[in-house]
């Protein structure tokens, strides 16, 4: 039977929180290279996310989202795609895209301001959605499309467990229902909405459950454990492409997490978050449990760990370093692509600016 | 007379308190309002003052949160709701314009929406994208709604007063790039400052300078830079909806020349409305083209260029000395 039919109040697990199999699970079939990729990326996806915490500090970044806690989620369910599948993310999901083909410096360009980290030509990735929600019906879209066209690749949709409060989460997930769409809706149940718990964001008992509304199956899986991510994304992304008899394509997946962070580098938890809490998910923590269970089946031991470590700090030192030694955009760049062509009134407008730049000092015109 | 010394932020978070405090129909809620104060702490402490039946966090849906207030507004309060960013304005945007800007009209003044829906608007503070959008024309082009836009902590604090006691419904966009820019003594007391009327800041005889909002401090400079060349007159809007057009018409009359300075985009944008305005009423007056000093035609872009979207002084003297010199 797949994991994917069962109650949605019944969370899938394979790996308790010591990295011991919990009875009666299965382990993904992955090879051992593979098991390595998925430890290796998510603790890539660990450091890049405190670097760019302490480069926003630093004020060599603007405000920045992090995503700490969440890599077992976010590398375990991109690895379930093919490259032809679509990724549609949030704002937060750096080290799912990473997984997908974004490279590194792509995402920090972005997130330094500029324009053109936004430029994921050749990737079936969207372009980070910063209006809650709203992406989601982007992915159904997709889907729709893939189907009229006879394509069978698959959408995944990230979004947030405050995300299941706008109407676009209801309205895409309605439509997947209804035309039956190739997408897998994954939200990161990472427990708080910025300051909102997520008990004050649905009445409902579990996410999940909200799938029953639209007609597709709705799946809770422990999103601390890649493993299960892994098994569940896997299997809902096969069930999108090639569904067995009178299987719907479509399903939500509520992947319960937490974001050990703040909400974005503008925010400070401890307002509304207890200490507690935190450290009580600290104990969930992906990676170490990860480890744990590679290193006892010999996949890993303090050699190859120390290998990845030093790897992960020089791919992540040379993607700032790349992302820093790009020139910064000029002010042509913010005329770029508003249109396929350049109407006459934004090119005069580009002018009127270029004519500024050479009679004042950029200095006298940046200073506000 | 006591009085305190507070930002533009501050002196929205003592506003709100004092209308919390004088009537017990106005509630304030939104996105992180509650415990957290707000993400710019604009309703800090209000919470803990007044509890959760007056000041709440509601789940993250803007259609929601507006469309809610639409209801207890017919019923009779006076709701305060918060869009976090106006740029997440637009899934509440059906609700705004279908319905809180048209009960009464529809319903032939039987149901009304005293409601105030307070947004932080406007770039410049290096925020991610979809959080620095200038989109007051959205709202002035709906006939129902009042648009109001402070430039001063103590203005903020009557504004707002007077909004939320206004029977209509106000959309009270806060240019949060001045929120903590500066301060200015604010009475502790409840005052009103009244909606529709526009504020002279500096008066002069050569030119009249309209604006509102953030872009009130630069015009301001400009003004200074040039002074013994030009002399400036500034004008503060304040409210965009109803326009004081009395005062601009007025100011006109005096300068005979006018430029409008706005951080929105220049198609559609509020200064097409004064230009057109002063052509209508005071054309005889006209000593040259009313001029233009706005963002562009182009989306708010990532804060890597965000300066050089938004005018600044050097601009705004340069929009200045080609209307004096036309
Ligand atoms: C439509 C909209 N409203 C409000 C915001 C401001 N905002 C940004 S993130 C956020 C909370 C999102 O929580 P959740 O969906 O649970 O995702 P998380 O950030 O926790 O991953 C809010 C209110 C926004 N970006 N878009």
């Amino acid at each position: 039977m797949s994991v994917l039919e069962r109650d949605p109040h019944e969370r899938v697990r394979v790996l308790d929180e010591d990295g011991q199999v919990v009875d009666g699970a299965t382990v993904p079939d992955l090879s051992e290279e593979e098991f390595v990729e998925m430890y290796r990326s998510m603790r890539l996806a660990r450091h890049f996310d405190q670097r760019a915490v302490s480069l926003q500090r630093q004020g060599r970044m603007g405000t920045y989202p992090p995503l700490s806690g969440q890599e077992g989620a976010q590398v375990a369910s991109a690895m379930a795609l093919g490259d032809e599948d679509w990724l549609v993310p949030s704002y937060r999901e750096h080290g799912a895209a990473y997984v997908h083909g974004l490279t590194l410096e792509g995402t920090l360009r972005y997130w330094m301001g500029d324009e053109r980290g936004n430029e994921l030509r050749d990737l079936r990735i969207f372009p980070v959605a910063v209006p809650i929600a709203s992406q989601i019906p982007h992915a159904t879209g997709l889907g729709m499309a893939a189907q009229h066209r006879g394509e069978d690749d698959v959408s995944i949709c990230y979004f947030g467990d405050g995300a299941t409060s706008e109407g676009d989460f209801h309205e895409g997930l309605n439509f997947a229902g209804v035309y039956d769409t190739p997408t897998v809706f994954f939200c990161n149940n990472n427990q708080w909405a910025i300051s909102v718990p997520r008990e004050k964001q649905t009445r409902s008992e579990t996410i999940a459950q909200k799938a029953v509304a639209y007609g597709m199956e709705g799946v809770q899986v422990d999103g601390m454990d890649p493993l299960a991510v892994y098994q569940v994304a896997t299997e809902a992304v096969e069930k999108a492409r090639n569904p067995e008899e009178g299987q719907l394509r479509p399903t939500l997946v509520e992947a319960v997490q937490y974001r050990f962070g703040a909400h974005t580098t503008a925010d400070d938890p401890s307002v509304y978050r207890e200490d507690e809490e935190v450290e009580e998910w600290k104990a969930k923590d992906p990676i170490p449990r990860l480890e744990r269970f590679l290193r006892d089946r010999g996949v890993l031991d303090d050699e190859r760990v120390a290998a990845i470590t030093e790897s992960v700090e020089d791919e992540v030192a040379s993607a700032i370093e790349t992302a820093e030694g790009f020139e910064r955009p000029g002010p042509d760049t913010m005329f770029e692509h508003v249109y396929a062509e350049m109407p006459k009134r934004l090119e005069e407008q580009r002018a009127y600016l270029r004519r500024l730049r050479e009679e004042h000092d950029d200095d006298e015109l940046l200073e506000h | 007379m006591s009085s305190q010394n507070l930002t533009l932020v501050q002196a929205v978070r003592d506003g709100l308190k004092g209308e919390l405090e004088r009537d017990d129909d106005v509630v304030v809620f939104g996105e992180d309002v509650g415990k957290n104060g707000g993400v710019f702490r604009a309703t800090q402490g209000l919470y803990d003052e007044f509890g959760e039946d007056r000041v709440f966090d509601t789940p993250l849906a803007e259609s929601g949160i507006v469309g809610t207030a639409v209801g207890m507004a017919a019923y009779g309060m006076k709701p305060v709701p918060e869009i976090q960013f106006s740029g997440f304005a637009y899934p509440a945007f059906d609700q705004i314009v279908s319905h809180a800007a048209r009960l009464r009209t529809r319903s032939r003044g039987r149901f009304t929406v005293p409601m105030t829906l307070r947004m932080p608007y406007g770039g410049g503070i290096r925020a991610p994208e979809h959080h620095s959008e200038s989109k007051e024309a959205f709202y002035t082009h709906e006939a129902g709604l009042k648009v109001v836009v402070p430039s001063t902590p103590r203005d903020t604090k009557g504004l707002l007063a007077a909004s939320i006691r206004d029977p209509d419904p106000v959309v009270f966009m806060e240019p949060k790039l001045i929120y903590r820019a500066f301060r200015e003594e604010v009475p502790d007391e409840t005052y009103t400052v009244e909606l529709g009327e526009a504020a002279v800041r500096r008066e002069g005889t050569d030119v009249s300078v309209f604006t509102w909002g953030a872009m009130t401090r630069p015009t301001l400079e400009a003004a200074e830079n040039l002074d013994g060349e030009v002399d400036v007159e500034v004008v503060d809007l304040r409210t965009l909806s109803p326009m004081d057009w009395d005062t601009i018409t007025e100011s006109f009359e005096k300068t005979g020349r006018a430029v409008v300075v706005h951080e929105a985009p220049k198609t559609g944008g509020l200064g097409a409305e004064i230009a057109a305005t002063i052509q209508e009423e005071a054309l005889l007056y006209q000593e040259a083209p009313v001029k233009r000093v706005t963002g562009f035609d182009t989306p708010f872009p990532l804060y890597a260029l965000e300066d050089y979207y938004m005018p600044e002084a050097a601009r705004i003297e340069d929009g200045i000395r080609e209307t004096v010199e036309f």
